[in-house]
């Protein structure tokens, strides 16, 4: 099943949106993380209205591609694209946090479905795909298997043992994305534990490595086709797309560089400051 | 099946590659330590089914909960020490997720012998016990190993499994029905009750069967499912006895003694002894010294019950 095909501009205006999502959500929320949430945008919507094989009304589809978000911590964006993407009524975005809502801080597979997994405990998305890229190469399915991680994340132990392990059993149908927004919660990833050079620790992992804008719908859709085209020629190697983001994008009191905005929430007069700047020249 | 006494973990991997056949569902995974686990039976009989994942039990846990998500049954397999150990990740991956993997963790408690403390489970019931919908299972020999191997394949929930090292005798009568939740009876007393698990339900029927000569008659159950723990049976051996006495090769915090604890701190009526390693750290030596020196061979179950009933 595949989504209408929308043009670039098209996409454009749903990150918009999704941005927008995030913000009234978080600040309805009174919590959150908007910075962490607005890098990814442009990743989840280039997913969820262009490249996931999926079928909203059908989250359980056998041969569906699977999209994990490793860093559960930018699940506002996620849940914006889904309910866009018409897995649940939009209306349903404001009930983020509260009780009883199947919109928990960090996702939760065994309340929403369309969830792939349950995270915010970092480091564990990548393993969780392998698993499903092992059963769907045991089913014959030619599904694709997404993890998104966050760049922080991969200070975790355990993604280096999945990123060794998932090239040694040759599961050339896993793409993992890194959201490189160079931010994490006590101050630029840089200082708090260099990860740098990231390309090429993957690199010597065994991994076909891209390197794209993270902000630029284009480059994002043509790296993650060229990951389908190396998983059809069964090239044995997994890919790697590392996504130059910035930070809390598209929300300049946000992208402020220090982190400020990693998990907090906008008081009123900041999210209509931000909801202004995101909708300023829509017409 | 042999009678001969037989360790669990050998009767769990002969299990798996007799109904690996029935249940191609099943898939097994295993980090670095499948001739220990037995589980290269299956690996060698299915090798398309059987993962090794190198010595990296995070990774595991995350990829079982993956293939289980998918619709397969995954037995993940290590030491209990090492992938229990990886809490966090058991935590989120698997209980949270509902992920319906089964966790085997052999080399459960100072049984093991000679490799002493760092190999040894001694606290991965009580991890294992605090998450919601986790089966907590330890069979007591060899019949109840192989039933409850197969009955994991339909179990709804994730489990985990603790299996010995070392051989433990048959205990059960063949043909003897087993179910996850519920304890099984080896012999009746009228004067107590023990509850024991894994290796040492054994060396606690050696006592007892000792005590019975000096006059002592207690009644032996097999408290294999620890989680869910069979409170209708607790219930009724409460009404019954005066004296409940739980014994483990696990510490006495959290394990067998503190989930009947637990239940019997909101249902009064008996005392409680709890025997098993108390706070400390485990050591090299044989199994045979190493139950004496902790309190848990036929020799010293004797004397320490015998001390509840002077």
């Amino acid at each position: 099943m595949g989504m209408e095909k929308h043009s670039i501009e098209k996409l454009k205006e749903i990150a918009r949106d999704i941005r927008v999502s995030c913000i009234k959500m978080i600040a309805a929320a009174g919590s959150g993380h908007p910075g962490g949430s607005l890098s990814l945008a442009e990743i989840v919507t280039a997913f969820y209205f262009r490249l996931l094989r999926h079928d909203p009304k059908n989250p359980n589809w056998k041969d569906r591609d699977r999209f994990v978000l490793s860093k559960g911590h930018g699940v506002p964006a996620l849940y914006a694209a889904m309910a866009y993407s018409g897995y649940f009524p939009v209306e349903q975005l404001m009930t983020l946090r509260q009780l009883g809502s199947p919109l928990q801080g960090h996702p939760d597979r065994a309340r929403l479905p369309g969830i792939e997994a349950s995270t915010g405990s970092l480091g564990q998305g990548l393993s969780i795909a392998q698993g499903i890229a092992l059963a769907t190469r045991i089913d014959g399915s030619d599904a694709m298997v997404y993890c998104v991680m966050g760049d922080g994340e991969i200070q975790e132990g355990q993604v280096w043992e999945a990123a060794m392990s998932v090239p040694m059993h040759k599961l050339d149908h896993v793409c993992a994305i890194i959201d490189w927004n160079k931010g994490q919660i006590d101050g630029q990833v840089k200082d708090v534990m260099n990860i740098e050079p990231i390309a090429d620790k993957w690199k010597s992992f065994g991994w076909n490595v891209l390197e794209v804008d993270g902000h630029d719908l284009s480059e994002i859709i043509a790296a993650v086709e060229s990951a389908k085209d190396n998983a059809k020629q069964k090239s044995g190697k997994p890919t790697l797309i590392v996504a130059d983001t910035l930070k809390g994008k598209g929300v300049k009191f946000m992208e402020d560089g220090k982190n400020a905005w990693h998990g907090s929430a906008p008081n009123q007069e900041q999210t209509e400051a931000a909801i202004n700047e995101l909708l300023k020249g829509k017409v | 099946m042999s009678t001969k006494p037989v360790a669990t973990r050998q009767i769990f991997g002969e299990t798996l590659a007799r109904i690996g056949e029935k249940y191609p569902e099943i898939v097994v995974l295993d980090a670095d330590l499948s001739k220990s686990t037995k589980s290269e039976l299956f690996a060698k009989k299915y090798p398309n089914r059987f993962f090794e994942m190198g010595i990296s039990e995070a990774n595991m846990i995350g990829v079982g909960a993956g293939l289980a998500l998918s619709g397969k049954v995954p037995f993940i397999c290590s030491f209990g020490a090492f992938v229990t150990g990886r809490f966090d990740q058991i935590r989120m991956s698997v209980s949270y997720a509902k992920a319906r993997v089964r966790i085997v963790g052999t080399h459960a408690g100072v049984g093991i012998g000679e490799d002493g403390h760092s190999q040894m489970a001694l606290e991965d019931l009580a991890c294992m016990r605090t998450l919601p919908e986790m089966a907590v299972l330890q069979p007591g020999d060899d019949l109840e190993t192989a039933a409850m191997v197969e009955e994991l394949v339909h179990y709804p929930h994730p489990a985990y499994l603790r299996l010995t090292r070392q051989n433990v005798p048959r205990l059960h009568k063949e043909g003897t029905t087993f179910k996850i939740g519920k304890f099984q009876k080896i012999s009746d007393g009228s004067d107590g009750v023990v509850f024991a698990t894994g290796g040492v339900l054994s060396t606690a029927y050696e006592a007892i069967q000792a005590l019975k000569q000096g006059g002592l008659s207690l009644e032996l159950v097999n408290a294999s499912s620890i989680k869910p723990l069979d409170e209708t049976y607790l219930s009724q051996a409460i009404q019954k006895h005066k004296e409940i006495i739980t014994i483990e090769d696990h510490y006495v915090i959290g394990g067998l003694g503190g989930a009947v604890a637990e239940y019997m701190a909101e249902h009064p009526g008996s005392r409680l002894h709890r025997i098993g390693v108390y706070d400390t750290f485990g050591q090299s030596g044989t199994p045979e010294d190493l139950y004496e020196h902790y309190g848990l061979s036929a020799t010293k179950l004797k004397e320490q019950i015998q001390k509840i009933f002077r």
